[in-house]
């Protein structure tokens, strides 16, 4: 089990109930204990060690900590970790396995979708979103779903084009299947 | 042999698959909030809700009582240790944690260190300031009123709000230029306050050793050695005790230049608790506090004849600096390189007149992906030519091609005395206006009209000084802008390169090892790439500016010519013969007249570890510093068409045509992928970017509901061409690309609309161009300024 404080080896707030938790993280739960006004961002970036997922704005702004919570891409700097009890997230470390990448993730590298790479875990997440209910979609599809993902670097058409090449692929790679 | 194929070892023109997203495709990224130290303290900052307010009273003793927290600091924790004014970068001071007043919404007043940020948030809550409200004043017209109060009231002989007065250029010959003119066109225009928001706010983690009394800081910096350099000077440590490491970077455009307050006491609370402390702003800190871009008004005149050509020019700048005058910039260059305006043309006298002043707003003026103020300077400039053609009924495209510099022309003396070495402009026009379609374009416009649809283009065409240095004119606090690398190259032929420059997104580890293997020869896969920490980089200026390539690029060239000299000497030794009887081709030595009878880079290596000639130290490796001998030129034309919506004011690009000449490239995937980033920037302060203030110094726009960013939903697409012209100084000819598009740009989208209303006798629409500025001017057939600020946003 493992808990927020370990860290510095310190008691939550003063006064403040802790709550247990369990989240199944990338396919393995976590139990852990947390205060009820923990975010789902700083639990999987503080406690989990997950650092993929990225702080950008702290409103839902930006994009940046986007992560599936049961299937749905949700702004993790806006979710309580208390709401994710018992839930799936899934974070961009998910993505691929030990031995290969995920489409999306050779997509970004291929089309140059990504230059700081702040936005790009989030980014992924997104698409990964978008695919899987719509495996074909067209460019106007891919920005609108990619459109509460901010990105200062690119310009986003090379992330279109990103999203794009990695669709393309997965419904091969399906039409192999 | 066969020769080596330069593209397949990613050598220069391979568009090579970047090196860097290994890591960040996994969130494997390592940014300074992702890393963790043992014993980590977390350091919060109150900040003013004021703009202008004498502070009465602080009391911290109720923070202090909250469980978990370790210390509290305000002014006084500060002034004890001589901290509580830092120096800026423009050589003025600025208030690390305020002492007597505050003088912009969102100054640092007190900090709070907790064994957590959620700990050190409820502590804040818990400091009471009381404060005496000031006058507050939001912009430089405010602040030349005699009547006005005393912002830095701190500073000794300051009596007025007023910075600087600078000036540059011939009055004289200026003033005969307009006497001449058959016609002056004039214009008034507002470069409106901007932030560059990086996705990643600022941050740092101080980690101070008392028992070796060294002093780590992991921060968000893209200068890290300038910054080794201010914390020896600010907190009076041994330089050598001072180890700055930038890790990754989530992007930087200039807001990552400036030392912000919170570095320093994330310094000072680690050498007080002996812990290392974490600080990372939020984004409203980051969007409030730290390094704004732009806030420069402008009158400018041109004289014109008859027939087109420009005989003088004329700007008078008014900039607005904020409360503390932190300008990123050189030292002999009070308003950046304003001056670089009308490089690109052939004009005989030119006069720059520039005011600075203090307002109740943040510090900054950083150059927001630009070249010192240079984004400014073009943008002006496209707007001045564009209303002179107008006012002389000349076709926008002639115009610009009766001005340009032409290609028999260079080298060419500026009339504010910079040197432009290269270019052809003229055939970017070309190119330009073929894609655009510009040839039917008014035709098209005016049968567009006829079915009440507002079609325009827009031109803009620059060429900017990039790459500063050279060292004898450009210096930042006094150090000197040369840039450096050190290339070792181990002995089985594989190599680590370390430059002076920090990569924000750049792609430098992919692209320095792509020179390494143009001069050398070793595949890019075979260099690993260092960037960040002073303790192991050599000293560079860092990265911002576009001057990577041109200075740290030209560097790393250097050293690998450095190296090849040392390993031609090996060759000949393995060869048996004599050095002149050595010829290179890439990644391999050979002897002259016997081609097959060669010796490999590699072999080379190998030997420089094991079998050295007589009187040659062992060893491959060497470090280039390099001083350039110019600025570099690059060139943008960029033409853009556009719909404006007359029963809503919003409108819609049609088509983007940017045709960028930065020389040589090096990778043209990374080149592509910085203009397309810029224009998006171009677009984003054209249309909806802006930080504005209300009438008592309130920040709107401290959030991204209220900064509005272009997401994949707005942002056009754009169609990229490319010429070439090499640079003639640079080692591999290239310019740098990563800021033309930023500076270029956002005259292209207000031309474009402007181009498509100015019928209605709209003159100018002072960005950024939202929809009601744009129905506002289009109902009114009037001007809009940004000054005074525009009521109905």
């Amino acid at each position: 089990m493992t808990s927020l404080y370990d860290e510095v080896q310190a008691a939550p707030a003063a006064g403040v109930e802790v709550r247990r938790i369990t989240v199944n993280v990338n396919g393995t739960d976590r139990t852990v204990d947390v205060e009820p006004r923990l975010l789902l961002a700083h639990l999987l970036r503080q406690a989990l060690q997950l650092t993929g997922t990225h702080s950008g704005c702290d409103t839902s702004g930006c994009g940046a900590c986007t992560v599936l919570m049961d299937g749905r891409p949700v702004k993790s700097c806006t979710v309580l970790a208390v709401q994710a009890n018992g839930r799936e997230v899934e974070t961009v470390e998910g993505l691929a396995t030990a031995s290969e990448l995920h489409p999306i993730q050779e997509g970004f590298k291929e089309e140059h979708g990504l230059q700081c790479g702040f936005c790009t875990p989030g980014m992924m997440i997104s698409a990964k979103a978008l695919l899987e209910r719509n495996p074909d979609p067209t460019e106007d599809e891919v920005r609108w779903a990619l459109s509460g993902n901010l990105c200062r670097c690119t310009g986003y058409q090379n992330i279109v084009k990103s999203v794009l090449w990695a669709a393309k692929k997965m419904r091969e790679q399906n039409q192999e299947a | 042999m066969a020769p080596l194929d330069e593209l397949k070892i990613g050598g220069m023109g391979a568009s090579r698959r970047r090196v860097e997203d290994n890591r960040f495709i996994r969130g494997k990224g390592r940014y300074v909030d992702d890393i963790v130290l043992p014993g980590m303290l977390h350091v919060e900052i109150l900040r003013s809700p004021v703009a202008h307010a004498r502070i009465k009273s602080i009391d911290t003793s109720a923070a202090w009582e909250v469980p978990g927290v370790r210390l509290v600091m305000t002014g006084e924790t500060m002034a004890a240790r001589n901290l509580a004014w830092m120096p800026t970068l423009s050589y003025d001071t600025q208030a690390v944690l305020a002492t007597d007043k505050v003088r912009f919404q969102g100054q640092e007043v007190a900090a709070v260190v907790a064994d957590n940020p959620y700990i050190a948030r409820d502590a804040l809550d818990k400091i009471v300031v009381e404060y005496e409200q000031l006058p507050v004043i939001v912009n430089p017209i405010q602040a030349q009123s005699p009547d006005a109060p005393l912002i830095r009231d701190d500073k000794e002989n300051q009596t007025s709000n007023k910075i600087f007065d600078w000036e540059i250029g011939d009055k004289e010959a200026t003033d005969r230029a307009f006497a001449q003119a058959d016609v002056v066109s004039k214009i008034d225009l507002h470069y409106p306050r901007s932030h560059p928001s990086p996705l990643e706010t600022c941050g740092s983690i101080a980690d101070y050793d008392r028992s070796s009394g060294k002093l780590t800081v992991y921060m968000t910096s893209q200068a890290p050695h300038i910054v080794r350099a201010a914390v020896a000077m600010v907190a009076e440590l041994p330089e050598h005790m001072i180890r700055i490491i930038s890790p990754d970077l989530g992007g930087g455009f200039g807001n990552k230049v400036p030392i912000y307050p919170g570095y320093v006491i994330s310094i000072l609370a680690s050498i007080l608790t002996e812990r290392p402390v974490k600080w990372v702003e939020d984004k409203s800190s980051n969007l409030i506090s730290t390094g704004f871009g732009r806030d420069v008004y402008l009158e400018g005149e041109l004289a014109l004849r008859k027939d087109g050509k420009i005989l003088g020019m004329r700007m008078h700048t008014i900039s607005d600096h904020g409360a503390f005058f932190a300008d990123a910039q050189p030292t002999k260059f009070k308003i950046g390189l304003m001056h670089s305006a009308f490089a690109c043309y052939d004009i005989p006298a030119a006069h720059l007149v520039s005011e600075g002043y203090y307002t109740n707003k943040a510090p900054g003026g950083v150059a927001y992906r630009c070249s010192f103020r240079v984004t400014e300077a073009m943008f002006f400039q496209e707007r001045m030519v564009h209303a002179a053609a107008n006012d002389l009924g000349m076709d926008q495209a002639e115009f610009r091609r009766v001005n340009l510099v032409g290609d028999d022309m260079f080298p060419y003396r500026t009339a504010f005395g910079f040197l432009t070495d290269s270019g052809q402009y003229g055939k970017c026009l070309d190119v330009g206006l073929e894609a655009i379609g510009y040839s039917t374009f008014k035709q098209e416009q005016e049968e567009a009209r006829k079915r009440g649809k507002l079609l325009g283009i827009g031109i803009s065409t620059m060429t900017e000084p990039l790459g500063a240095g050279n060292s004898r004119e450009y210096d930042i606090i006094g150090i000197k802008m040369f840039d450096s690398a050190e290339l070792r190259v181990h002995m089985t032929g594989k190599a680590i390169l370390r430059t002076g420059a920090k990569t924000q997104g750049q792609g430098h580890e992919t692209t320095w090892a792509q020179i390494v293997a143009h001069e050398l020869g070793i595949p890019a896969d075979d260099i690993v790439v260092e960037e960040g920490d002073t303790d192991t980089a050599p000293f560079g200026m860092g990265t911002y500016a576009s001057r990577s390539t041109p200075v740290a690029g030209a560097a790393v060239a250097m050293a690998s010519r450095k190296i090849r000299a040392k390993a031609r000497k090996i060759a000949a030794h393995l060869l048996e013969v004599s050095e002149e009887d050595i010829e290179w081709e890439l990644g391999r030595f050979y002897v002259r007249g016997n081609q097959e009878r060669g010796v490999t880079i590699q072999d080379c290596a190998l030997a420089a570890y094991s079998n050295v000639p007589d009187g040659l130290e062992p060893g491959l490796e060497n470090t280039s510093y390099y001083d350039p001998p110019n600025l570099t030129w690059p060139f943008a034309a960029y033409f853009c068409k556009v719909e404006v919506d007359a029963q809503t004011g919003v409108w819609d690009v049609l088509n983007f045509v940017a045709v960028d000449d930065c020389g040589v490239r090096i990778n043209p995937m990374i080149v592509e992928g910085q203009v397309m980033g810029g224009l998006t920037e171009a677009y984003a302060m054209a249309n909806m970017q802006y930080i504005t203030f209300d009438e008592e110094g309130n920040c709107i726009g401290a959030n991204y509901m209220d900064y509005l960013i272009p997401t994949s939903w707005e942002t056009p697409g754009f169609e990229l061409h490319e010429v070439v012209t090499p640079c003639p100084h640079h080692p591999i000819g290239a310019k740098g690309v990563g800021e033309c598009a930023t500076v270029a740009g956002p005259a292209a989208f207000v031309n474009a609309v402007m181009n498509a209303i100015e019928h209605t006798g709209v003159r100018n629409v002072d960005m950024p161009l939202m929809p009601n500025r744009v129905y506002e001017a289009l109902q009114t057939g009037k001007n809009i300024s940004g000054m005074p600020p525009v009521l109905s946003d």
